[in-house]
């Protein structure tokens, strides 16, 4: 025998002997690294910067860690920034957020679920073609259908304040957006909740049938508890896609009723008074904090909402 | 009475034709197997029975009642599924308890109901646990239980063992068995496994495209099928078929490659049999060999080609008259490929099917 | 088997009630009406109302009577910033798309090379896909700043003649907002790559090995032809991103300086909010249309056009 081995001396025996910085390893950390660097750097820069008082930021740069660590620019962000004629902070953004969120998340996953629930297993004429509709719709840029929607939310304001005899307004309000946000998720969340649906052994939506169950009696009693990790997905993907939208926000709110985006680019890119960019730094990273708490909570599952979402369409 | 009756049922989905104006009469306490291949629609018409797909035209009463229209819960049927269809989230009790709480059953008579269910199938310690924390077995049980706590006289299975391994198999099949004995219920049970259906059917259904082949009991499908796709389908190894006429003479021959084969005594299905171009099927198991070969009517030699020992019995893969031809030994016989045999049979034993409408003779 | 006539079966046929088609499966679609709506009413009825609208006069109010044909597409082509909008969003969107999916499938394919810590690489490389892009926009604003940013350290470390200073250049800003995009979406991509790599069989690269086919080439000549559906969604996933690009510049550069990093998108809002010209908008926003139609039908027509007949 002349194998390579032979001439070492050493006779192959056991496990095999890998090279720990091997060139292809190098190569490979090597890039990883880099790539993360480009990822991190951003975070970084916010977190340093938030964490210094302007002088030091305007001796320093970006990267240099803060010397004297204060914690004023964010209590200023949160309670002292100024939009326009208001200065109580990013408070006042981030609880119209919620109170947006809330609703609006609760809403949209409870009509595409049974929308999905409805595609997948109960099937009528017609039902399809409105699905295909659907998809495609999620495609048309917002701006296409953004003013109509204006008037169609003006007019039904208009329409229940009539019908109810109170003044009721949808546009501008906290339920107009609530409305807004429910139809353009719908369709990702539709076909999410459908492919999920559709996964379900057909077998056991039969047996509901046999033991007598109807629409809402298997949606409820079997589907609903076996569909949890996809609500909690669909929850994830509703949370993050609200929270960080800006184009509704912008034009079916009033300034008093702002999202937090919305507030953040007014305080960010007012051009009245002096930039205080730790203190922008801390009111993006408050912005973000949200987001980012749920991205790093749910891991796997942002993971799967976001890949189910895309790859099985 | 809960026979059930299925009358010129057609099932269409857009323009194909599943089932067409198909016919079918099940008596009381009968167990009829529906057997096919896989897309035969066996399993369709199982579901068009159930309720579950909508007929496009025809008649099903169960009980004697016209329940074309009615709601699968309100057919009077249980229903087993192969794939068990275990409400994955409600433990074993809240399964089988579900069909009854959605009927609006008093809750006592629930609670018996579940317990003598449970009883008689022997899951009564698993009646707390989840569908995860069951084996396949386990599953299948609860999955019989929940038609069984129907109290309903017409049991529906759809391929109930096949998810299931080899040995569990034919443990649930008994069980099955011995279940069907002790009920007397209704049953139509879906398989493409033959020997479920030879084992558990009062009458087989023979299915093909959307089509009943053969109606009748086991031993007569296996002896007498109707035509040449239930006989190759029936019987494992399967039949060995010659391609050849039947000749006029005084006593009827089948004549192939050159090689006569006497027919005297083959019963017909009609009439006396007329010369024609035909096939003749012959088992594996018919052919015999050793000693009493000589007794036979109709003897050959033939050279091994090739040979599969099973421990039970040996099959041997040959050649006659020009045909691929495999006949089954007992399995402590000792052959080898090359070895020359003599082997015999009876072809008035065998089966006739006329050439060109395949029906039998 | 026993035969039976279809005479003397009236009567049971009139014995249960023959459900009606229309209330057949009736839950089900009243559950459905939302969904029927916005089908209809929202995504079909708004956009032929704006496209419609796009050939009428309307100008501070909706004017659906005074039709003018192609008068506001006319003027729409003749104003430069339309042109810069278009001009940006060509070269936001090509370099955005090659840049998209070598990045994330690079990413990918190294991830998937059964690395250590391959879930820290990638929450690293897809965290910040959970941020807006408001807040993309304002951290790489503050990066790229002149004074303080990136080019101020390179220069304090010794090299004073470097220049990186995109968002005060009009010819490179568009630069300097595609940095952020493929900053904030590579991830997804990334992560849509591994999913598609993931799904491709074990025995693919078993058998690769036992043929002795080196890795880069196995992922050229095997993986990525295997991967076409994959690279396919990833494509229209970003395409249809590209054309929504809107916050990003709003945050990033206001679409400055002066006219040169503006998008359709944001010339649609601030002509339909702002400006008060909504026949501009309309008709700004059905060229948007336009542009993802053109992407959408070819996808549609090969991904459904010739699998659905089955």
């Amino acid at each position: 025998m002349t194998d390579a081995t032979t001439n070492t001396g050493v006779t192959p025996r056991g496990t095999k002997p890998r090279r720990r910085m091997s060139p292809r390893n190098i190569m490979l950390y090597g890039t990883l690294f880099v790539a993360s660097m480009y990822y991190l750097l951003p975070l970084y820069v916010m977190i340093v910067t938030s964490l210094k008082g302007m002088p030091e930021i305007r001796l320093g740069n970006v990267f240099s860690p803060p010397v004297e660590v204060t914690f004023e620019p964010w209590v200023k962000a949160w309670a002292e920034a100024c939009t326009g004629i208001n200065c109580d902070g990013l408070s006042r953004g981030f609880w119209n957020s919620v109170q947006i969120l809330v609703p609006s998340v609760a809403l949209s996953i409870a009509i595409a679920s049974v929308n999905g629930y409805a595609l997948s297993l109960w099937k009528f004429k017609g039902s399809e073609v409105f699905f295909t509709i659907l998809i495609f719709g999620a495609f048309i840029p917002y701006q296409v259908m953004i003013y109509p929607m204006v008037i169609l939310l003006r007019e039904a304001g208009e329409g229940l304040s009539f019908i109810t005899g109170t003044r009721i307004r949808l546009m501008g309000s906290v339920w107009g957006l609530v409305i807004v946000h429910t139809v353009f998720g719908m369709p990702i969340l539709t076909l999410l909740f459908r492919n999920y649906f559709a996964s379900v052994p057909e077998e056991l939506f039969k047996a509901a049938r046999v033991d007598g169950a109807g629409f809402w009696g298997i949606y409820f009693r079997i589907m609903l508890p076996m569909a949890l990790p996809i609500f909690v997905v669909a929850m994830i993907l509703q949370v993050t896609g609200i929270w960080n939208d800006f184009l509704f926000g912008v034009i079916f709110t009033k300034p008093d009723t702002y999202p937090m985006t919305v507030q953040l680019n007014n305080i960010v890119n007012s051009v009245q008074g002096v930039k205080e960019y730790n203190v922008n730094m801390a009111a993006t990273l408050l912005t973000g904090l949200v987001p980012l708490i749920i991205y790093f909570a749910s891991g796997k599952l942002f993971v799967r909402g976001i890949a189910a979402g895309a790859v099985k369409g | 009475m809960t026979n059930v009756t299925v009358k010129d049922l057609t099932l269409e989905f857009g323009a194909i034709r599943v089932l067409d104006k198909l016919n079918l009469q099940i008596e009381e306490g009968e167990f009829l197997v529906l057997l096919g291949a896989s897309g035969c629609g066996k399993s369709t018409l199982l579901n068009c029975i159930a309720g579950l797909l909508d007929i496009t035209d025809g008649e099903i009463h169960i009980g004697g009642r016209n329940v074309t229209w009615e709601e699968p819960s309100e057919r009077g049927i249980g229903m087993v599924f192969q794939s068990y269809a275990l409400y994955p989230q409600m433990t074993v009790e809240g399964n089988l308890s579900f069909g009854l709480k959605n009927a609006k059953v008093p809750k006592p008579e629930i609670a018996e109901r579940v317990a003598r269910a449970a009883e008689v199938l022997q899951i009564e310690p698993l009646l707390k646990r989840k569908p995860a924390a069951l084996s396949g077995g386990q599953r299948q049980r609860v999955a019989i239980g929940r038609a069984l706590v129907r109290d309903v006289d017409v049991f529906l299975f759809d391929e109930p063992l096949s998810n299931l391994d080899a040995k569990l198999r034919a443990d649930l099949r008994v069980e099955l068995k011995l279940l069907h004995q002790r009920l007397q219920n209704t049953m139509i049970y879906v398989t493409h496994d033959q020997v479920e259906a030879m084992t558990l059917a009062d009458r087989i259904a023979i299915m093909r495209g959307g089509l009943v082949q053969q109606i009748a009991s086991p031993a007569e499908v296996y002896n007498r099928p109707s035509n040449k796709y239930v006989a190759g389908f029936i019987g494992s190894p399967t039949i060995n078929f010659f391609e050849g006429s039947i000749t006029d003479g005084k006593t009827p021959e089948f004549l192939t490659a050159d090689i006569k084969m006497g027919l005297s005594g083959y019963e017909t299905s009609q009439g006396a049999l007329s010369p024609r171009p035909a096939w003749l099927g012959i088992r594996p198991e018919a052919v015999i060999t050793g000693t009493d070969v000589d007794a036979q009517p109709f003897t050959a030699e033939i050279t091994v080609e090739l040979f599969e020992a099973m421990g039970a019995d040996t099959l041997v893969y040959t050649t006659l008259a020009g045909a691929p031809f495999r006949f089954r030994m007992s399995g402590q016989a000792r052959v080898t490929a090359g070895d020359t045999l003599r082997i015999g049979f009876d072809p008035a034993q065998g089966s006739l099917f006329d050439k060109s409408t395949e029906e039998r003779l | 088997m026993a035969v039976t006539d279809g005479a003397g079966t009236e009567s049971a046929r009139t014995s249960a009630k023959r459900p009606n088609r229309l209330f057949k499966n009736m839950t089900a679609k009243l559950a459905s009406i939302p969904m029927v709506f916005t089908a209809l009413v929202v995504f079909i009825g708004c956009t032929a109302w704006t496209i419609y609208h796009s050939f009428t006069k309307s100008r501070l109010l909706p004017a659906p009577d005074k039709w003018v044909g192609l008068d506001q597409y006319e003027r729409l082509w003749s104003t430069r910033r339309w042109l810069v909008s278009i001009e940006n969003l060509a070269i936001y969107g090509i370099c955005s798309l090659v840049l998209s999916l070598v990045i994330g499938f690079t990413l990918a394919a190294l991830l998937d090379r059964k690395i250590r810590g391959e879930g820290i690489f990638r929450t690293i490389f897809l965290y910040p896909f959970a941020l807006s892009f408001i807040v993309t926009g304002l951290v790489w604003q503050w990066v790229l700043n002149p004074q303080f940013g990136i080019q101020s350290v390179v220069q304090r470390w010794g090299w004073e003649s470097f220049t990186f200073d995109p968002l005060n250049n009009a010819d490179i800003v568009i630069y300097g907002i595609l940095i952020a995009g493929i900053w904030q979406g590579s991830g997804f991509i990334m992560v849509i790559m591994l999913a598609g790599l993931r799904g491709i069989d074990e025995d693919i690269w078993k058998a690769t090995r036992v043929e002795g086919i080196p890795v880069w080439k196995t992922y050229i000549v095997v993986i990525i032809p295997m991967m076409r559906p994959v690279f396919v969604t990833a494509l229209v996933l970003i395409a249809a991103g590209i054309i929504k690009v809107y916050d990003l510049v709003v945050a990033q550069t206001s679409g400055g300086p002066g006219i040169s990093s503006e998008v359709p998108a944001k010339y649609v809002i601030e002509k339909m909010f702002q400006s008060q010209n909504l026949g501009q908008g309309f008709a700004a926003s059905t060229m948007m249309l336009l542009s993802v139609l053109v992407v959408l039908i070819p996808w549609a027509y090969l991904e459904f056009g010739g699998k659905r007949r089955d």
